[in-house]
């Protein structure tokens, strides 16, 4: 076992037995990421002198008795996340060269633990994507097979937890880009309820949908790394104020009695066989551990993913247009005159996928249309929320598969959006409904690629999604396996 | 004139908070450019608002001071549009439900009342400022953030004036409103109160509006005339030949009097209002409502026919001392120590506002002279201790000195004379030196009357009590 | 056709983004399909149903009026494309 391969748990464990240092740690991730990130590229930046300065604070707080969960443990963050000194790129040339003068809340509270940050992981631009292929700083690679994409948008962040080069990863999801390549990469993935976590410092994709949460190597660790970001943040109006529970005190718990629904539409022809095999054991597993499984309706999932990319790109349109060569970012060189400056500096600054969601977003909400799109998929987007409250009248978790295949082939998709925005149908609504969601290892494909099963909470219900997916974890190890690298 | 103007104002009040409506960076006017920037006012990735509390409180006020409904939901939105000083791509503003809405305010021009009608009153980010520095070398323009994200009220009138002299009336209503209820400083050079004016034409005796143009960069209540009266013409004249008025945005220049339009710049604009995802509903109780009522000031009208009523002054001394909220408190003030109104409305009226005037036009609050200073100097006079116009002599003293008027009188020695004998001698003096004077008031010239007391004062210096001057004159001249 | 390339080509206008000829032959396309499929909302009755902006219920997040700080002038212009003297430089705007 090298240092590289520990959990967060385990390695606090030898901190605190001062059996390794924080710096020998974080050397040992550096030349970690100095060895095989060539072959991932799952970072966009890495911060190997910021990192060590953290590192030997980390030691001096250990030496002097003061460790937290997180003291001295080498994290990742998606370059989604704005670093005070630190280059955030949010995988787009028009940031390239952003050097943000704050730290966001969760970045914040992971410094106030003495976390040490060794760098920005990569992502689709602006977390627009479900591959990773979308980063102008190329794509990143699948540690499990190299010619397969990561899953995005957080793809660097599953990667490099698969790659072990980064012993936890914080991520973003908007319709299921902390899930998806979680899945796709083997690790554990968590999406909190809407307002869980502070969006503060957060780059904004599509502000209702937006979430931060970790990327594990199991499921204790993502309970420690959601607990250390969760809770009320006045920076951001939609924080919201309740108490951030214990989530590790409940993950032993058990499911013995806990009601488990499996929502009809979820489980349809043209599933992988692999997947659905997967789902299978997976529910028998949970019968065997004496959950009570029930079939659960949750009629309006085929209208999630029209509803999210209309909702999703109208806000975009706006968030994205502070992105106009004034204050920070890229500015064309040749422009002659305001008008040009703007859109030819917004045009070399945003790729492809980018520009096509402004475009959708901006039409969504143009005079003549804002009712036909944007209002009508609010509308229904009650109706999704409202399965979902439904559903959680009977049951107490919901288990899905997380996508419909295991990871693709680099390249497979990228020439129609539209199939690759529906290969998040089952991950979407979770965001739609603002509710949580967790991506548990449960199994590979016969390619041994793995794949993800998820568990979907009821508002605030983390805890028990975690103590659920403890419980699979604990009987399965799946998530034991490492990525051939 | 075979046209009837038809006039809709929408003013942009910036509100007195100490901070910013969506962060905590000063509103300080004058500051270094770009000194008062953060994350969120600068629209850096990754920053989020968060509204200040202090500007909903301010807009509930001018609401309940315009006579508005309360929205109990409100919800802001995202105007979408680019410009160099605006951060975001975006104003953060409010679209389908206004803070305010249904409101009026009665006007008065020329004796005659009129009820101008308020549509609405929502609350917005103001932009930052584009302007051209003087900076060698630099031919573009150059932009400040310090204003970006100040707040602001929008209050939009309906189109219910029909002259440039009710639009005056009422935007002077509308500024003093808000500075009685501390929302705003009033001050238009600064940008603090702004004003884009609706005009269109109409034949008279129609009732179907015009196209209009929509005026803007409109800063003193002199330019909203001149404005208004410039664009009356030009419409008129397109009309006369048989033209139609383009609904367009024109920019005023103060320099030329005239407007000219800003098409170039705004092409097809649509704005994609939708409701900001980063904000949450503010919902406004009957129980907030009502606590703002309790803690809102006397109103100038309410305040003006309490003056008439209670304190019997007339209703031209009245409204002048209500135009503002401090020369009012001023007045009462010192009514309250010197409980004769109509005295102290003559002075205050009189010799308070020359001083200031005279002295750069300086705010009554900073008057040397305060209520309780003037009230001083005005029970001397009542006393007798010193004569009205050496009471004018004290007053300026005290507003160059600060000292307290019985401290000038007794430095200066101006005590009142009232010693019968003293001005017996010098009434005596005065007949002596002017017999031929005398002889012809004696003869039936009785005019020359004011000439012997202007002598006698003169010889006292000021401080014979006019009143003992009077009477020994008139007995010695008689006898 | 739920959109035209004449309508592509006004969008890109409001998003202030230069596009190609190439690129709107493509984003006609791709978003015409996409719009296409959007179009499976309408068969939802959706009358008389609340849009919801948020999924998590929330309201009035307020802040004190008090100063917080502001983070001066060198670090508000640090990542400027270009700067004169305190301002942020952009091609002259004529009104």
């Amino acid at each position: 076992m090298e240092i590289f391969d520990l959990t967060i748990h385990e390695l606090h464990e030898k901190l605190k037995a001062k059996e390794v240092s924080s710096v020998e740690a974080t050397r040992a991730m550096l030349d970690r990421i100095e060895a095989v990130d060539s072959q991932v590229n799952a970072y966009i930046t890495v911060t190997p002198e910021q990192a060590l300065v953290q590192a030997e604070d980390a030691d001096r707080r250990i030496a002097a008795g003061e460790i937290a969960p997180l003291t001295g443990i080498p994290v990742g963050l998606k370059d989604i996340f704005v670093t005070k000194g630190i280059r955030t790129t949010c995988g787009s040339r028009i940031l390239e060269n952003f050097v943000p003068p704050y730290d966001g809340t969760a970045v914040a509270r992971l410094k106030e633990q003495g976390a040490v940050i060794v760098g920005k992981l990569n992502q689709d631009e602006f977390a627009m994507g479900s591959s990773n292929e979308s980063s102008y700083f190329g794509p990143c690679k699948n540690p499990w097979d190299l010619s397969c994409t990561p899953g995005g948008s957080s793809g660097g962040s599953a990667a490099a937890i698969a790659a072990r080069t980064a012993t936890a990863t914080l991520g973003t999801d908007t319709g299921g880009s902390i899930r998806q390549p979680a899945s796709h990469c083997g690790c554990v993935g968590l999406k909190p309820t809407y307002g869980r976590v502070s969006r503060y410092g957060v780059i904004a994709y599509a502000s209702s949908l937006d979430q931060v949460g970790p990327l594990t190597r199991d499921v204790t660790d993502s309970a420690l790394l959601l607990g250390a970001v969760a809770g009320y943040d006045p920076r951001d109006s939609t924080s919201v104020n309740t108490p951030v529970p214990d989530y590790l005190a409940s993950l032993a718990k058990g499911v013995k009695g806990m009601k488990i629904g499996l929502p009809k539409q979820y489980f349809i022809e043209g599933l992988d066989p692999d997947v659905k095999r997967a789902m299978d054991e997976a529910i028998a597993l949970y019968q065997s551990l004496g959950a009570d499984i029930r079939e659960v309706s949750l009629p309006n999932t085929e209208y999630a993913v029209a509803t999210y990319y209309i909702i999703a790109t109208a806000e975009a349109s706006a968030n994205l247009a502070r992105y106009d060569g004034v204050r920070f970012g890229h500015r064309a060189e040749d422009a002659r005159g305001l008008a040009q400056m703007y859109s030819k500096s917004r045009a070399e600054g945003f790729g492809p996928e980018v520009k096509r969601r402004i475009m959708l977003g901006t039409y969504a909400l143009s005079s003549g249309y804002y009712d036909a799109y944007y209002v009508k998929a609010q509308k229904v987007r009650t109706l999704i929320q409202q399965d979902f409250l439904n559903a959680f009248k009977e049951v107490d978790v919901l288990l899905t598969p997380i996508a419909p295949t295991p990871a693709f082939k680099i390249a497979e998709k990228l020439e129609d959006p539209l199939q690759m925005y529906l290969s998040d149908i089952f991950t979407i609504p979770v965001n739609l409904a603002g509710t949580c969601g967790i991506s548990v290892p449960a199994g590979f494909s016969a390619a041994g690629l793995p794949i993800g099963l998820q568990l979907v909470g009821k508002p605030f219900g983390e805890q028990e999604i975690l103590t659920a997916a403890y419980s699979f974890e604990r009987e399965t190890k799946w998530h034991l396996k490492k990525a051939p690298l | 004139m075979k046209y009837q103007v038809v006039i809709g104002l929408e003013v942009h009040t910036q509100l007195t908070t100490n901070t910013k409506i969506f962060c905590g960076c000063s509103t300080r006017f004058g500051a270094e450019p770009n000194s008062q920037t953060c994350p969120v006012c600068l629209g850096l990735p990754g920053a989020l608002p968060v509204l200040n509390r202090q500007v909903v409180e301010y807009a509930i006020r001018a609401g309940l001071a315009t006579n508005c409904s309360i929205t109990k939901r409100n919800v802001f939105a995202r105007k979408n549009y680019f410009y160099p000083d605006l951060p975001k791509g975006y104003q953060i503003s409010q679209f389908d439900l206004p803070i305010c809405q249904h409101g009026h305010l009665d006007i008065e021009v020329e004796g005659e009342k009129k009820r101008i009608g308020i549509t609405r009153i929502h609350m917005e980010e103001d932009a930052g400022k584009l302007v051209h520095a003087d900076i060698p070398g630099v031919d573009d323009s150059c932009v400040d953030l310090n204003r970006a994200c100040t707040p602001l009220l929008e209050i939009v009138s309906e189109p219910d004036m029909r002259s440039p002299d009710e639009a005056i009336a009422y935007l002077k209503k509308l500024h003093q409103i808000v500075m009685y209820l501390g929302i705003c400083d009033g001050n238009l050079e600064e940008g603090s109160f702004r004003c884009d004016a609706n005009v269109s034409l109409m034949p008279v005796g129609s009732t179907v509006f015009g196209t209009r143009a929509e005026l803007k960069n409109i800063n003193s209540f002199k330019f909203i005339k001149q404005a208004i009266e410039y664009e009356i013409e030009r419409q008129a004249e397109i009309l006369d030949d048989g033209g139609k008025v383009v609904q367009e945005t024109r920019l005023f220049d103060p320099n030329t009097g005239t407007t000219r339009s800003m098409r170039g710049k705004e092409e097809a604009h649509d704005y994609r209002y939708f409701p900001d995802p980063d904000l949450v509903p503010v919902i406004i109780s009957d129980d907030w409502i009502e606590k703002v009522r309790g803690g809102l000031p006397e109103l100038p009208e309410t305040k003006r026919a309490r003056f008439m009523s209670e304190l019997g002054l007339s209703e031209y001394d009245a409204e002048v001392l209500v135009a503002s909220r401090e020369l009012a408190q001023y007045f009462e003030d010192t009514v309250a120590l010197f409980p004769q109104a109509k005295t102290v409305s003559n002075w205050v009226m009189g010799e308070v506002t020359r001083a200031l005037n005279d002295d750069n036009n300086r705010s009554i609050a900073q008057c040397p002279v305060t209520p309780a200073l003037l009230a001083d100097l005005l029970k001397l006079m009542e006393k007798g201790t010193i004569s009205g116009k050496i009471a004018k002599t004290v007053f300026d003293e005290m507003y160059k000195t600060g000292k307290t008027p019985e401290k000038i009188v007794e430095e200066k020695g101006l005590v009142q004379v009232s010693d019968t004998g003293a001005i017996e001698a010098m009434v005596d003096e005065v007949l002596e030196k002017n017999a031929g004077q005398v002889a012809e008031y004696r003869g039936g010239k009785e005019t020359l009357f004011g000439f012997f007391v202007g002598q006698v004062m003169r010889a006292s210096k000021g401080k014979a009590n006019p009143a003992v001057v009077n009477e020994l004159l008139l007995k010695k001249l008689q006898g | 056709m739920k959109i035209t390339r004449e309508q592509v080509e006004h969008v890109a206008r409001l998003a202030r983004l230069e596009l190609s000829e190439a690129e709107l032959d493509t984003f006609t396309g791709q978003m015409d399909s996409i719009l296409s499929y959007v179009e499976k909302l309408n068969a939802l009755d959706t009358e008389g149903i609340v849009p919801t902006s948020h999924a998590v219920p929330m309201e009035n997040a307020f802040r004190a009026d008090e100063a917080t700080g502001s983070i001066g002038v060198e670090a508000a212009l640090a990542n400027a494309p270009l700067r004169a003297e305190s301002f942020f430089r952009v091609p002259k705007v004529i009104e």
